[in-house]
């Protein structure tokens, strides 16, 4: 079975990421993050799917398209297409803290050891490490900086409240 | 100045360690090129032509004397003994090596320097008023802000991987010497009608290959919302600039395609969403403010009457005195510039000797501090009166006493084609070429106040689009021309420079300055500026002297 981080432990994930291109017809069986554009255009379909169901949004989609419905998915997947595309640590941010989104936000796509810290501070608690990533060194990277001068998802009040 | 507490030395020590592994696991081939580099530019390590780079941050252009100390240690034992200040008040190493990177970073580390954020795609060193705090055209010292600003930015988890790099200035002065209308953000203080103290704010301002002038989007914000204006622009930007063009990512692009209106309606709606939750305190700002409290002037100083009398007899002295000392707002106190501009060496460079000496005058005249500014220059703020002839002789002594603040010799110039592999053409060789034709004192101070600046490619580092006079090398198959503009300014109001004509060979630079200078100096009417005439003349006298044929 596949393994990710959640909450900084490697554990076992039954979840099953649904590529963009996937028709309706050939989704797979149990639980499944699909695409946005597959949530807006075959809505009623999936809710009669037994399997529990997330959605995955890339930078190019409109969070708005999902504000009034954020707690009906357990998974909120954020993709990066590359690890440099950097606009999905907005919507995290934007999740937890405008939209009050409680469930896990998993980041998947070029997910890398060295970008792991800066996404658990936006609000991150799942990461689908990319393969040719070792997943077992990627958890040293969440405590190499300890320093939060900013507020952010993980911590609302900047350091100068905290001292 | 600011002194690290516990938490801020916490951070730059372990964000060594951090840097040191990563750069373990690149040397070991478990990082790939594109990753790593990613990482080590927000580490201020680039890769140029002959050998890495490593621009180290002076948080608004501020460093104390044991500081620049630790500079020259850093030329002496990892560089070939010498260091580069840039326009942006940073310092540059042309020939680190990257296994040495992770010991320069603990060396500056050790002195509570760092070189966080200096480079890569997201919020870079803020810049100040070189002159902040000593100035007399003060609203309110900026550096407290900048340092508040220093700290919401690093580490900032989310704004780390913009689409481009992001410059913000800030200036707290009636004469903006910041430069903030080229910037992503410029911040001014100012004063609202009911005599509060707040910041306007400037947006979309920037050089390089599409010139821009910035523009306001909020006239006055107040002090409690500063960082959540800066978080909501940033995330609209973050959000919604391009990223499929490195050339148009930038946000001044952003803002002109969607028009200051709608660009401001999103901001606004924004921190409409975050300003509740995110005010500054006031105590935190007072508690900042106090690092820059001010400095323990002697009471009741003076002019010395001494100097007045050597100022009146040796006449190198009084140029000096003239071009590189400026006014104070404390009685009996001088503002002194040191020159990064001697003839013969690349405008900015300084050696490992220069910088120690430097520490040394700092501490015995200037309480310690030394600032960096945009022109490459380096300011000792605070000296009294009395001590300017003591000083001036120390500083003649190691070379740096050239008295051409604001001439057409206290140039900038980019590193060009001898050191930028994105270079079309050289800059520092025909820096020295216009060096050498200007060398003429009297000549030059006839001149007046002019400002040359150079880039060695439209990336705009050396500021041309702004000088009075610019020069953009460019490349003509191979060969290094350059190209001419006229006019360009940036302080309270901003003009960018306009086009003289086609680009001239190398060996033509100086005498093509010679020229616009002869038309200047036939047209200029009493008092005028080289750009004062520039505009009341227009640019044609220029361009037909320069490419008329019959010579
Ligand atoms: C030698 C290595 C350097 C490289 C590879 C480099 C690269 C670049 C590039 C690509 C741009 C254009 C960015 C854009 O338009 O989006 C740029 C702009 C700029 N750089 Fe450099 N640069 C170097 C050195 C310097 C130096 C030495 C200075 C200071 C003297 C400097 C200061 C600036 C400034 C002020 C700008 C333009 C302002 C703006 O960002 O809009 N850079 N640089
Ligand atoms: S202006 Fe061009 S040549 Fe000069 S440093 Fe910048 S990128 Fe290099």
């Amino acid at each position: 079975m596949k393994q990710i981080i959640k909450q900084r432990r490697i554990v076992d994930d039954h979840w099953t990421l649904v590529a963009p291109e996937t028709e309706i017809s050939s989704l797979p069986s149990g639980d499944i993050i699909v695409p946005l554009r597959l949530w807006q255009t075959h809505r009623s379909t999936l809710e009669q799917r037994s399997g529990k169901l997330g959605v995955c949004l890339t930078g190019d989609d409109d969070l708005e398209a999902i504000a009034a419905e954020v707690t009906r998915f357990p998974v909120i997947a954020l993709s990066f297409p590359v690890f440099r595309d950097g606009r999905v640590y907005s919507f995290a941010r934007q999740l937890r803290q405008q939209y009050g989104y409680r469930g896990e936000i998993r980041a998947v796509g070029e997910v890398l050891r060295d970008q792991l810290l800066y996404m658990e501070r936006v609000g991150f608690d799942a990461f689908e490490v990319h393969p040719r990533q070792n997943i077992e060194s990627a958890l040293a990277a969440f405590d190499e900086l300890t320093v939060k001068y900013q507020a952010s998802s993980d911590e609302p009040r900047p350091l100068y409240q905290r001292y | 100045m600011y002194i690290y507490n516990q938490y801020d030395q916490r951070a730059v020590d372990e964000r060594v360690a951090q840097f040191r592994d990563q750069t373990r696991r690149f040397l070991a081939g478990e990082l790939s090129n594109d990753e790593f580099m990613t990482l080590r530019l927000m580490n201020g390590l680039y890769v140029q032509l002959h050998a890495p780079m490593l621009r180290v941050a002076i948080p608004y252009g501020l460093l104390s004397s044991r500081q620049m100390r630790m500079l020259a240690h850093i030329a002496r034992k990892y560089d070939k003994g010498y260091g580069h200040f840039t326009t942006r008040q940073n310092i540059q190493y042309n020939w680190p090596r990257i296994e040495d990177a992770p010991d320069i970073l603990a060396d500056l580390a050790s002195v509570q320097m760092h070189a966080i954020q200096t480079s890569g795609n997201c919020i870079r060193n803020v810049t100040s008023d070189p002159l902040a705090g000593a100035a007399a055209d003060e609203i309110e010292d900026p550096r407290p802000y900048c340092e508040i600003i220093r700290q919401w930015s690093t580490f900032h988890p989310e704004f780390a991987y913009l689409p481009r790099k992001f410059k913000i200035a800030v200036t707290g002065a009636s004469h903006d010497r910041a430069a903030t209308l080229v910037h992503d953000i410029g911040l001014r203080l100012v004063r609202n009608n009911s005599g509060e103290v707040g910041f306007q704010v400037l947006v979309g301002g920037g050089l390089g290959r599409t010139p821009i002038l910035a523009q306001t989007i909020r006239p006055f914000i107040e002090k409690e919302h500063l960082l959540s204006y800066l978080e909501a622009i940033l995330r609209i930007y973050n959000l919604h600039g391009r990223r499929d063009n490195k050339y148009k990512a930038r946000i001044k692009i952003l803002v002109q395609s969607l028009g200051i209106e709608r660009f401001r309606e999103k901001v606004e709606a924004e921190w409409h969403k975050i300003k509740d939750q995110m005010q500054l305190d006031a105590r935190e700002i007072e508690r900042v403010k106090a690092f820059f409290a001010p400095l323990p002037y002697a009471p009741g100083a003076g002019d010395d009457r001494e100097i007045l009398v050597k100022a009146g007899t040796d006449a190198a002295f009084n140029r000096w005195l003239k071009y590189n000392v400026a006014d104070h707002k404390v009685k009996g106190y001088r503002v002194v510039f040191i020159a990064l501009k001697a003839t013969g060496t690349p405008p900015g460079d300084i050696t490992d000797i220069q910088m120690d000496a430097v520490a040394e005058l700092a501490d015995r005249y200037s309480f310690g501090l030394i600032r960096a500014t945009h022109d490459q220059n380096l300011v000792l703020t605070d000296v009294k009166h009395s001590d300017l002839y003591t000083l001036w002789q120390a500083l003649a002594a190691q070379e740096l006493a050239t008295p051409c603040i604001g001439t057409l010799a206290d140039m900038i110039c980019c590193p060009g084609s001898d050191f930028c592999e994105l270079a079309n053409a050289s800059s520092i060789d025909v820096a020295l070429m216009v060096q050498q034709r200007f060398e003429q004192l009297d000549y030059l101070y006839d001149l007046g106040e002019l400002r040359l600046k150079m880039s060695g490619c439209m990336n705009g580092c050396g500021h041309h689009d702004i000088g009075h006079i610019g020069i953009l090398g460019v490349d003509k198959k191979g060969e290094h021309w350059y190209q001419f503009s006229l006019g360009g300014f940036a302080l309270n109001e901003g003009r960018l420079g306009e086009r003289l004509g086609r680009s001239v060979p190398k060996a033509e630079v100086a005498n093509t300055l010679e020229k616009l200078m002869c038309v200047y100096v036939d047209k200029r009417v009493e008092g005028e500026r080289f750009v004062d005439t520039f505009n009341r003349i227009g640019i044609e006298p220029f361009k037909e002297r320069v490419y008329e044929t019959n010579h």
